[in-house]
């Protein structure tokens, strides 16, 4: 029975590596999201028949609690709360590694046992509490910028070498438990710690990390716990998280250490004062630029997420293509709140998704553009990413909206951005500002165009 | 006889660089359905609580095995099936 079951575990191995693999393309992404689950059941199912379980009850009334929560939720969220959403699984899964790694503390365990139950703890921990804090930041129950305090370096440096004596102390005395509490709450501890400094402006970054943390956690408990599944599925993710983090780094010019540990956009810097005025234009007026125009592109920020424009947006972009007008989409990397959040949000509008070009395919397009149409987008088009040696975004890659003819920018105010950033693109000659509801303006261009 | 710590730690290695191959191949558009995805199968834990929760001893780590599998369950089931809604959505266009 053993060996069938730990051959269960190859074949569903097997099936999420094949479920990831159909993940490359848009095309084929839903079969291998079912592949994977398929693999995920299989998992299961071997692991029900384990001779060493005698009793159900717990499992099912785990499995039931637990499936009833996560399929809730599954249907209930909004496209605009991903972010929250797998904010707070990636914590469920740490915590769930933490439990598992408590749980398999036994007696006889041997050194290296210990250490991995040490790591699924210590991974699993922090996790949990790091993705609560990014959940608070990213809905806002909790304040999203940046907290810094003097000292802070020297207090997180105590907690690391907390946990590491205390690990050790465990380590070598399992059956003292007063050692595995010390390891759990600092790890409860170090988990609010790392993130509370980094501003909300980084969050893509944060949750892309702790998801790569949630599957390391696992891993560490495959290894405390003696199962390859646990190992190969948990480094997948680990690998995934990870890779995310790097390209989410990349798009902002930063390096990790620099998001983690520099409390960016906590509000000490030097503004270079912009020169040029600010161009309002009425609705009307855009609309007979639009309708000249032969080839549009829309750069969709957080903002439009926030407006709930996404679906006028598609209605316009519609009655453009009606009216014989290219209209493509150029999507940051870090717009929105998550890896693809916008894309996610133009798919549930409708766009179909060989609309949506990334920024590499736009910016060379961008000369021939009539008119680019940002929506609720700042810091993503900021051109003195480029050009102004002074601003904190310098170098960071933009989407160059101001190498179009025109570029309307919709936008409720003159605030700035969410990471707060004054934007010299307003003041430019070529462009126009649409103030107003990003949701009201689209609809006013509509009835234009009917 | 190869000692199971190096056997296991083999497998980490092996699944580490096959998931980079796999996960760069992922493109731009597709990466929040990649993330909940991920997060369903982190969920693997389960497998591993399932174990604990089962032994019929009503101790500490059958408590925490219990707790585990119903956390670890929410990803599971929340996070495959938000994924699927997520990638139900995306549609080429038509032709």
């Amino acid at each position: 029975m053993d060996i069938l079951i730990q051959f269960a575990y190859v074949v569903s191995a097997a099936l999420f590596i094949y479920g990831l693999k159909q993940l490359g393309s848009p095309a084929t992404a839903r079969r291998g999201n079912t592949i994977s689950a398929v693999g995920m059941l299989v998992a299961v199912v071997a692991a029900l028949l384990d001779q060493g379980i005698v009793d159900f009850q717990w499992i099912v009334i785990g499995f039931v609690v637990g499936g009833a929560i996560g399929a809730a939720a599954a249907r209930l969220v909004q496209m605009t709360s991903m972010p929250e959403m797998v904010a707070l699984f990636n914590g469920f899964g740490g915590m769930a590694s933490l439990l598992v790694g408590w749980a398999a503390l036994n007696p006889d365990a041997v050194t290296f046992t210990l250490i991995t139950i040490i790591l699924s703890i210590l991974i699993g921990g922090v996790t949990f509490t790091g993705s609560l804090i990014a959940y608070g930041k990213l809905s806002e129950t909790i304040g999203s910028g940046a907290v810094l305090f003097r000292g802070q370096q020297v207090v997180n440096s105590l907690i690391v070498l907390g946990i590491l004596g205390a690990s050790a102390m465990f380590c070598m005395e399992p059956g003292d438990s007063q050692w595995l509490f010390l390891v759990i709450g600092l790890s409860l501890l170090f988990g609010i710690m790392v993130v509370i400094p980094i501003g909300g402006a980084d969050m893509p970054v944060v949750i892309s990390l702790l998801n790569s943390y949630s599957g390391l956690a696992a891993c560490a408990a495959g290894f405390a716990v003696d199962n390859n599944i646990l190992i190969v599925a948990g480094s997948l993710v680990g690998a995934s998280g990870i890779i995310l983090t790097q390209i989410m780094c990349k798009a902002m010019n930063r390096s990790l250490s620099n998001v983690l540990f520099s409390g960016f956009g906590s509000g000490k810097v030097e503004e270079a004062s912009v020169e040029g005025e600010i161009k309002p234009i009425s609705v009307e007026d855009a609309y007979y630029v639009l309708e000249a125009a032969s080839n549009v592109a829309i750069v969709p920020g957080y903002g439009m997420a926030v407006a709930q424009a996404q679906h006028v947006v598609k209605e316009l972009c519609e009655l453009l293509e009606q009216n014989g007008t290219e209209v493509n989409f150029g999507i940051h990397p870090v717009a929105g709140r998550m890896p693809g959040h916008m894309n996610v949000l133009l798919a549930e509008a409708d766009v179909p998704y060989d609309q949506l070009l990334e920024m590499d395919d736009i910016n060379p397009r961008m000369e021939n553009v009539d008119v680019a149409i940002v929506i609720g987008a700042n810091d993503v088009v900021n051109p003195a990413a480029r050009e102004s040696e002074s601003s904190p975004i310098y170098g960071m890659p933009v989407i160059n909206v101001d190498s179009a003819r025109t570029v309307f920018v919709l936008k409720r105010s003159m605030a700035s951005g969410f990471a707060g950033i004054e934007n010299p693109l307003f003041y430019k000659d070529n462009t126009r500002m649409l103030f107003g509801d990003a949701k009201e303006s689209i609809g006013g261009l509509i009835r234009e165009f009917s | 006889m190869i000692p199971a710590e190096v056997f296991l730690t083999f497998i980490l290695m092996l699944s580490i660089f096959l998931g980079f191959e796999l996960i760069n191949k992922v493109p731009a558009t597709l990466h929040t359905p990649l993330m909940s995805g991920a997060n369903a199968i982190s969920g693997i834990t389960v497998v591993g609580a399932i174990s604990l929760a089962g032994t019929g001893e009503q101790d500490l780590a059958n408590w925490l095995g219990a707790g585990a599998v119903a956390l670890a369950s929410i990803n599971v089931v929340g996070g495959y099936l938000v994924t699927d809604r997520m990638l139900a959505m995306f549609k080429k266009k038509e032709g």
